[in-house]
């Protein structure tokens, strides 16, 4: 192993590990039943909500070659088959998948 | 020590239908063909996905050591991404803590914690009673860790085969997967102004700046739902 990536290994999981012990540690102070705890719960589901728009409107990694539009259709249709599926998520996560490498390897 | 019972039902979870394996898997088979491309070997592509076990954490890393950065300003940005952890495991940890666990538990399964186990776990925490739920809980953490490693390992081998458009399809499968997961968890009006609100001011603050506009637009959009929520 080279030590430069194992170092750059180490250093990513501590600054990752570092959010969720910080975590529990705060946790051991709140209850359940408390406001905090359900504000806390709206700043992770708004978090994780802008982390997810942002992935899919501005992409930085292979997402970002594929036209806006296409992704938005590609993102609404699976939406609508997760509902025609009644809330099965293998089925549109699936489609998006294979109709994406689809259009990229057509419009690409 | 950790009750089997539960471990093994928290760790079976991932085969039903909302399962978060074929989502997971996809973006960590992206994971270790980047990872290969970057000139990891096989041992250190394992060893990252052991030890960070966040995606967005790993995607930084990558693009830091493309660039040549340092280890300080990979330890800055991987941190400032997955900040998000932190409110995660505060409105995680309270609903699995029971006094008759030791706490050793709650500090080692917070490795866990990233979106997939974390929405799964929040969608059946109550289908468990409170004592047992952080035996649950590691199951689920124990069975998504495993996919991510395996998923690793397939991408690191198979990435001679894997083309720019499949690497486009893999890239789409989880945020998909994570939207209909959380559009499956909107049954308050919290979560749903939570969500909603988010997704519009995430973005919204990329233009403000890019770097913090998933903590800018978290924290107003969270905070708004709050107040929403709580005046009802």
């Amino acid at each position: 192993m080279t030590t430069s990536i194992v170092l750059a290994i180490l250093v990513t999981s501590l600054a990752t590990y570092l959010s969720r012990f910080l975590g529990v540690v705060s946790s051991e102070k709140i209850k359940e039943t408390s406001k905090i705890f359900r504000w806390f719960n709206c700043l992770a589901y708004s978090t994780l909500a802008a982390l997810i728009a942002r992935i899919v409107i501005f992409p930085s990694g292979a997402l970002s070659e594929i036209d806006y539009i296409i992704r938005f259709i590609v993102i609404f249709i699976s939406i609508l088959i997760f509902y025609l599926s009644k809330r099965n998520l293998v089925y549109p996560t699936v489609f998006s998948g294979i109709i994406l490498t689809y259009l990229s390897g057509y419009f690409g | 020590m950790i009750n089997s019972k539960y471990f093994f039902k928290g760790f079976i979870s991932i085969r039903r239908i909302d399962s978060p394996a074929i989502a997971l898997g996809c973006c960590f088979i992206a994971i270790g063909a980047l990872l290969k491309n970057l000139g990891f070997s096989i041992q250190e592509s394992i060893f990252s996905t052991l030890l960070t076990y966040a995606l967005p954490g790993s995607l930084v890393m990558a693009e830091s050591l493309l660039v040549g950065a340092s280890l300080i300003n990979i330890f800055l940005a991987v941190w400032l991404v997955n900040t998000r952890l932190y409110p995660m495991t505060v409105s995680l940890m309270p609903l699995l803590m029971h006094e008759s666990q030791p706490r050793w538990k709650y500090y080692l399964s917070c490795h866990f914690i990233a979106v997939s186990a974390w929405l799964i776990m929040k969608s059946n925490y109550q289908s468990v009673e409170k004592e047992n739920r952080i035996d649950y809980w590691i199951g689920i953490g124990t069975a998504t860790w495993s996919v991510a490693i395996i998923g690793t390992i397939i991408g690191f081998i198979s990435s001679e085969y894997l083309n720019k458009d499949i690497m486009i399809g893999l890239a789409i499968v989880n945020p998909v997967y994570f939207m209909c997961m959380m559009i499956g968890a909107m049954k308050t009006i919290q979560i749903n102004t939570s969500v909603i609100l988010g997704a519009f001011l995430g973005p919204a603050f990329y233009f403000i700046s890019p770097e913090w506009c998933i903590l800018y637009g978290g924290f107003v959009a969270g905070t708004i739902a709050y107040f929403v929520g709580e005046k009802k």
